[in-house]
């Protein structure tokens, strides 16, 4: 099997390391997703695993910028042209004849409801629209690798359904995706997951290797812990009090129904915590 | 209790369009009420009603037992989408503008906060920005507190201590109103109002508003197959890790699709007997539905027919 991606890659911006020798292997047919907050590396990485962004280090491998679907943070679509406009210069970019584009992704405005909308200017679709119309122009060249970065933050549910549906149909026709999200009930849905942390990787691996792999126990109690270091490793989830008990740390806990049993969303927050520099 | 926040039947209309549709919506203290729509569900609408920068075409809006106006509005913490924060002034400086508005004491910032008292809001990074917001939103103590998608963009610690703070104001006695598209933030409120096509179409914590509703679950090695499977049989598959989710279908309607189009593949209409037949290998379970599953069903059934 044929894989893209990164391979120990770093990318220096001036003084500041951005990315910190990161691996992840973008896989036929597998969605890949990459996790963190602003400013963890995210638009960084996805920039390099297109081939957009040369890194200081390390190897990225791609199979061409005609192979290579794009989604950059800003949709790469302009306001100023209608949807048809939109996908006409961007096939014509990707050298594609004109029909055959339109065949290629008229199934695609028809599933997602942009069918009806393609005289309309970009500038004028709600964000959830706009963000098909991106991906949609993204998986015009058919990609053998499709990068999508953030394709679904601040969109509703609904459309949420249409773009997942978009991104399931790209790799089940055999491209290797590679996606970032802030949210983890999103990253769930992927077959594997990246968490990054200023520039680093946090964890990785399938959802269920990421929660399995979680150092330590996770205490339920009502109330917040007393203690100044245990405060320290509690968060508030869902009405209750979780904390982080290092291995190693005490004593298990003795009484029953106290431990939770993780999730992916547990599995992060540890990992944030266990993270070296906190 | 007079509640903090009290709608009654309230619509709002845009010429032919109606925005809001007869929303019955109560906020108490200590409440932490999530608004979930899809986008032109309203919500937006109705929070602008609740500040009183817009008003019903009919029905009544009542904050703190009065119609909205300038003193009901300091007694209101808000959060929009774009923080509304001056990204040309640094932190304290808003905070001292914000102050000046609102009066009350001055706000003492969070430890976090203190490197970034003197740095340009335009500069911060966007977790940064995030807590300066809500210190500010915080700082005249309000009694009402209007989040708009208060955790987009965070990570997942960050956002967790975000709803620290959220769940502090409501200990305090503030109502919250949130607005969210992610169940994670859902699970977080005491109380979820659903909204669509300007109404309210379900309302209650997230277990009562799921219900009993099921959801089909694929577990396959070759999922892109099996989709394919599936689509081909006019139903919704939504991936999920490597499995696939049908919502709202029986494990015997998709075991059929499983089966293919191909002449005898149908099996016996039985789902407890049903095997893993078809050209996939596939095994089919059913499991509850989740809320966005839920969420999903309840905005298609608001959608006109005609779209």
């Amino acid at each position: 099997m044929n894989a893209w991606g990164l391979s120990g890659v770093s990318v220096r911006h001036g003084r500041m390391l951005a990315l910190d020798g990161v691996t992840l292997a973008a896989v036929p047919g597998r969605i890949a997703a990459v996790v963190g907050g602003d400013g963890a590396g995210k638009t960084t990485l996805l920039r390099c695993a297109a081939g957009v962004l040369p890194p200081s280090a390390g190897r990225v491998r791609t199979p061409g910028i005609r192979q290579t679907g794009y989604l950059s943070p800003s949709g790469g679509i302009y306001l100023d042209l209608t949807v048809d406009e939109n996908l006409g210069f961007r096939a014509a970019a990707y050298g594609l004849p004109a029909a055959r584009a339109r065949e290629r992704v008229a199934e695609h405005l028809d599933r997602t409801g942009l069918a009806a909308a393609r005289g309309r200017l970009a500038g004028q679709l709600s964000g959830g629209m706009r963000k098909k119309l991106g991906v949609i122009a993204a998986l015009l060249p058919g990609p053998a690798l499709l990068v999508l970065d953030e394709p679904t933050t601040g969109i509703d549910p609904v459309s949420r359904v249409d773009l997942w549906w978009l991104i399931g149909q790209a790799a089940a026709a055999g491209a290797a995706v590679l996606l970032s999200t802030t949210y983890l009930d999103e990253a769930q849905r992927a077959g594997h997951v990246l968490v990054l942390d200023a520039g680093r990787p946090l964890a990785a691996g399938t959802p269920a290797e990421i929660i399995s792999a979680v150092p330590g126990t996770i205490l339920l109690s009502s109330v917040p812990p007393a203690d100044e270091a245990q405060r320290r490793r509690a968060w508030r989830r869902a009405g209750q009090w979780r904390r982080w008990e290092p291995p190693g740390a005490g004593q298990p806990p003795g009484r029953a129904g106290q431990v939770v049993r993780p999730d992916l969303q547990d599995a992060v927050v540890v990992a944030a915590l266990a993270r070296p520099a906190s | 209790m007079t509640p903090l926040a009290d709608c009654a039947a309230v619509t709002r209309t845009f010429g032919p369009v109606v925005a809001v549709d007869r929303v019955d919506l109560q906020v108490g203290p200590g409440e932490v009420v999530g608004l979930l729509g899809a986008n032109g569900a309203g919500k937006t609408t109705l929070i602008k009603l609740l500040l009183g920068l817009m008003r019903a075409s009919a029905g009544q809006v009542r904050l703190f037992g009065r119609p909205p106006s300038r003193q009901t509005r300091r007694r209101i913490g808000y959060v929009p989408q774009d923080l509304g924060l001056y990204d040309d002034l640094t932190v304290a400086q808003n905070l001292a503008f914000a102050r000046s508005v609102f009066g009350g004491p001055a706000p003492a910032l969070p430890a976090s906060l203190r490197p970034f008292a003197q740095t340009l809001v335009g500069a911060l990074p966007l977790g940064v920005a995030r807590r300066a917001a809500f210190t500010e939103a915080l700082a005249h103590r309000p009694d009402l507190l209007i989040l708009d998608e208060p955790t987009s963009g965070v990570d997942p610690l960050a956002r967790a201590r975000l709803w620290e703070t959220i769940q502090d104001a409501a200990e305090a006695a503030a109502g919250v109103i949130v607005t969210t598209h992610y169940m994670e933030e859902a699970e977080e409120c005491t109380r979820l109002v659903v909204m669509a096509a300007g109404r309210v179409v379900a309302e209650g914590t997230a277990a009562g508003i799921v219900g009993d509703r099921r959801t089909a679950v694929v577990d396959t090695g070759d999922w892109a197959a099996t989709a394919r499977l599936i689509e081909a049989a006019g139903l919704p598959a939504v991936l999920a890790g490597t499995s696939l989710r049908v919502p709202g279908h029986h494990p015997a309607t998709v075991q059929r699709a499983l089966a293919g189009p191909g002449p005898g593949a149908a099996g016996p209409d039985s789902a407890a007997a049903a095997p893993p037949a078809g050209p996939v290998l596939a095994r089919v379970h059913e499991e509850p539905a989740t809320l966005e599953e839920r969420f999903f069903e309840l905005a298609q059934q608001a959608l006109p027919s005609a779209s």
